[in-house]
């Protein structure tokens, strides 16, 4: 008893003459169907070239272009040859010109004569399975195809879609269950005599003909009407990408090869000349010695799909540039934004960083350069501190930079005096930025300055602007950040609260609550400087309530907040 | 895109083909071997001008890559680049005394090439200081790639221009001929680019790195544009409309997605700041022939002079493409 090979042969002859010679140094007989589009001459030749293999038979030629009759009609004619001409041959294996032995031969037969009555081929019923690619599952046995997908995909589209809305629907004969799985089956002389001997075939195959991609469902559904025992799997290692390609194996597979496990893999480059000399010249040495371990295949591949499909959240790149909405995040890491907490404290910044343990840089939006951490004039990824070249694309310059530090989390400052208009938007609808604000402390740097009171004022009128406008974007339905506004008299009250919350949310310090806090500025005579710019005319709200008076809203010394004041 | 939008285009395409037709009258052809191109083959194609000592390296790179042919155009030599190319059993070489300028940089000339033997191929378009890297490259051949692009329907394939700079100052190691230049520019900036969508054309605007850092900060959108697609399956109606940045018909230039997911792309390493450099700068400058003004050459030589270095601490060196594809520079796309 011995396994019969069909071969399905387009292209690259020398390789599949190679891999016949294999087959049949094991004494396998092959029936070898090669496509109609190959030139008379080409296909000659091949012939001659394995005229001194003793059971090796050609069948008569089809046209096979892909997801097309013409795959299943030279995978019967050639199951004809196999069968009438070959009576010892149990087993029939379908290959392609392009598929590769990976395990000695021998082991096959082995394998097989030990389950006699057992057929492999993956055959799954389409509610049950995700692998259709444009949303055709059900549907491409109901509807008509009579459109190349490849060649005239406008057509294609329109008549589905035609058919959809007239409720077209062709009957399914004899209450059969349409099933799908990977052309490359291995079935036994039972159950391929079976299908093609039955009385029904004609029916069957004109209901097929018109069935999208007939390969990969008319044997996998036949067989469950006739098989004795179904192994739903296929023996060839055969993987494929999001849009229904199999993926390629190359020389720098070999490895990985040697520990799939499986008898044949799919499908091979032709000139990847390392596997066809590794598995066909030294099959018994290429497998040994090595762990089998299929999963990796699976895994490489899989996420090959998934770069492909999602790609790298917060990469903007050469190749990955997507539109609005599809970022699957703005940026790649989390990161927060600090806005009038270094203007009312003292020592915020170098505070931050040794709490949190983060990288807590300046004003990076500052008009004049980029505060990086540490004085720095270049950040990771050879980024540059200067303002016309951030302020060229500052939504690019803040992806940049949490893509660089990837690893290490980033905080910066923002206040009302940075230009902020291009990117405030961006950083809202960023749902990897914390945002804090306290609104209204831009007014505590004027406040300590030794300006003229006319600048001073109309500085703080600029300020209050900008800063309202930009709470209007952060209050807005379309933020995604986390933010958080206090206005600066609600913030005084009780500052370790939400300074605690924040810090939690970073979560990176010690379990035991803040053991040092930073140093608020003095703010004795605030309360009488929004004051006189009240007098002035103008009216500053975003700080909140600060009555003159009685300084009930500033800290006092010693007393309430007694940890506030060093 | 409307009707009368893509008709716009269409025209524009004609009209830099009827430019490739008039401008070819210019080469005069040294050696023709284009006879040996066999169906199939992987051609490159180039224009140079006093390239000599860069030469002997750059061939034998694209030689181990796979490429079948080299079609070169010569654009007034005088170091014996043209004699070495011609003595060359794979190269053709064409040669011309006209205006590099007025031929669109070279695209003219090497448009008229495409159309006459690229045709059907695998063309890569490069410059002798440019070298190409894929995804794989270094166990796989660039046929490997062409293949895969193939079965994937894919037409074009785009590789960012990324400088490489050498660290201390540009002169300082000479440069032998045959010898990698990628031994000296090892440096690389790996995270200050800027994108933005060309939305005319559809392709990407591609800007930053050391050029855009150091000689460019103060007007960066001056600075030189890096986004290339040097690799397409030629078809004779397709043209290239500046350098290698962008093409007609535009679908050529989608060489990215749009939609999360990464495609495959590749990196030029740009090894153009060897010692020979500084020379070659003062005299561009001298010729006129460059980009917009040679603003380029303006800004290095006035580095150059002041001899500030390109290298900073977080300069990355050159390991292989998958540092890239870490980096995030290049990707594999779905090809694994």
């Amino acid at each position: 008893m011995s396994v019969g090979i069909i071969m399905l042969v387009h292209t690259a002859f020398d390789r599949a003459e190679q891999v016949a010679r294999h087959w049949s140094a094991s004494g396998c007989p092959i029936v070898i169907h090669a496509d109609k589009n190959v030139p008379k001459k080409s296909y000659a030749a091949f012939i001659k070239a394995l005229s001194d293999l003793p059971d090796v038979r050609f069948a008569k030629r089809h046209r096979c272009e892909w997801g097309t009759w013409g795959l299943v009609a030279a995978t019967q004619t050639a199951s004809k040859i196999m069968l009438d001409q070959f009576p010892d041959v149990r087993h029939v294996y379908l290959a392609s010109g392009s598929c590769l032995p990976l395990r000695p031969v021998q082991e096959l037969i082995d394998y097989l004569t030990e389950r006699p009555h057992t057929d492999f081929i993956e055959s799954a019923t389409t509610a049950d399975v995700p692998w259709t690619i444009g949303g055709l599952d059900q549907e491409r046995f109901t509807l008509r195809f009579p459109f190349s997908w490849r060649k005239n995909r406008f057509l294609f589209d329109r008549y589905v879609a035609f058919q959809r809305a007239i409720g077209f629907k062709r009957r399914i004969p004899n209450g059969i269950v349409p099933h799908m799985g990977s052309q490359w089956w291995c079935l036994t002389r039972q159950t391929l005599s079976a299908i093609l001997e039955d009385p029904d075939r004609q029916v069957y195959d004109r209901y097929f003909r018109k069935v999208w991609i007939p390969d990969e469902s008319y044997f996998q559904t036949l067989s469950r009407l006739y098989s004795r025992q179904i192994e739903s799997r296929s023996l060839t290692l055969s993987k494929f990408d999001y849009q229904g390609k199999p993926h390629i194996f190359y020389d720098d597979h070999l490895q990985l090869l040697r520990r799939s496990d499986c008898f044949v893999a799919r499908k091979i480059w032709p000139f990847a000349n390392k596997l066809y000399d590794a598995f066909l010249n030294d099959a018994a040495g290429a497998m040994k010695q090595t762990e089998p371990n299929p999963g990796k295949i699976d895994r490489i591949f899989a996420k090959a799909v998934e770069r492909r499909v999602r790609g790298r959240p917060g990469l903007y790149m050469q190749s990955r540039f997507p539109v609005e909405g599809r970022e699957n995040g703005l940026t790649c890491a989390q990161y927060s934004v600090f806005e009038g907490f270094s203007d009312l404290f003292e020592n915020f910044e170098p505070w931050l960083a040794r709490v949190t343990g983060t990288r807590v840089h300046g004003h990076i939006f500052a008009p004049e350069r980029a505060e990086f951490s540490d004085g720095q004039t270049v950040m990771n990824g050879a980024l540059c501190d200067s303002a016309t070249l951030r302020d060229y694309n500052p939504r690019a310059f803040l992806a940049s930079l949490i893509w660089n530090t990837r690893g290490e989390r980033q905080c910066f400052q923002l206040g009302p005096r940075d230009t902020m208009k291009k990117i405030e938007w961006d950083i809202a609808k960023d749902p990897n930025a914390q945002i804090s604000v306290i609104s209204g402390a831009w007014a505590v740097p004027l406040f300590k300055s030794n300006k003229n009171f006319s600048e001073i004022r109309q500085e703080a009128a600029r300020l209050q602007q900008v800063e309202s406008k930009h709470l209007e974007v952060l209050r807005s339905t379309w933020a995604k950040a986390r933010v958080r506004i206090w206005t600066m008299a609600e913030f005084i009250e009780a500052p370790m609260e939400p300074l605690q919350t924040i810090i939690d949310e970073i979560g990176k310090q010690s379990q035991h609550g803040l053991a040092e806090v930073p140093k608020m500025a003095d703010l004795t005579g605030f309360g009488q400087f929004l004051q006189n710019l009240k007098n002035q005319g103008m009216h500053p709200y975003l700080m909140g309530d600060f009555p003159v008076e009685h300084r009930l809203h500033e800290p006092e010394r010693g007393k309430r907040k007694p940890y506030l004041v060093r | 895109m409307s009707i009368a939008q893509s008709y716009v285009m269409r025209l524009r395409r004609k009209r830099h083909q009827v430019r490739a037709f008039r401008k070819h009258f210019a080469l005069k052809p040294v050696v023709n071997r284009t006879a040996r191109i066999r169906p199939g083959d992987i051609l490159l194609f180039s224009t140079l001008r006093d390239e000599f000592v860069r030469l002997p390296y750059f061939l034998r790179y694209y030689r181990n890559l796979g490429v079948a042919h080299f079609v070169i155009v010569d654009n007034d030599s005088t170091d014996g680049s043209r004699e070495y190319l011609a003595d060359q059993p794979d190269v053709s070489v064409w040669t011309t005394k006209a205006s590099y300028k007025r031929s669109k940089f070279g695209v003219d000339w090497l448009n008229w090439l495409q159309r006459k033997y690229g045709h059907g191929h695998w063309t890569l378009v490069v410059d002798p200081d440019e070298f190409f890297i894929y995804p794989f490259c270094d166990t796989r051949p660039i046929r490997a790639l062409t293949d895969w692009l193939d079965t994937s329907q894919v037409r074009s394939f785009g590789a960012m221009l990324l400088d490489m700079y050498p660290k201390g100052r540009i002169d300082a190691v000479p440069y032998a001929p045959g010898q990698d230049p990628i031994e000296i520019t090892g440096w690389f900036d790996p995270g200050n680019y800027m994108i933005e969508k060309n939305k005319q054309y559809g392709n990407l605007w591609i800007q930053g790195g050391p050029r855009s850092r150091v000689f460019f900060a103060d007007r960066p959108k001056k600075a030189p544009a890096l986004n290339k697609t040097p690799l397409v399956k030629w078809h004779r109606k397709y043209t290239y409309i500046s350098s290698t940045h962008m093409l007609l018909p535009r679908g050529l230039n989608l060489t990215y997605d749009e939609w999360g997911g990464e495609k495959a792309s590749g990196i030029l390493l740009h090894a153009k700041f060897l010692d020979t450099f500084a020379a070659k700068a003062q005299e561009e400058l001298a010729r006129g022939q460059h980009y917009s003004g040679s603003v380029e050459y303006k800004a290095y030589a006035e580095n150059v002079r002041s001899n500030s270095e390109l290298w900073c601490k977080w300069s990355e060196k050159y390991i292989n493409w998958r540092q890239l594809e870490i980096l995030g520079l290049m990707s594999k796309g779905n090809w694994a």
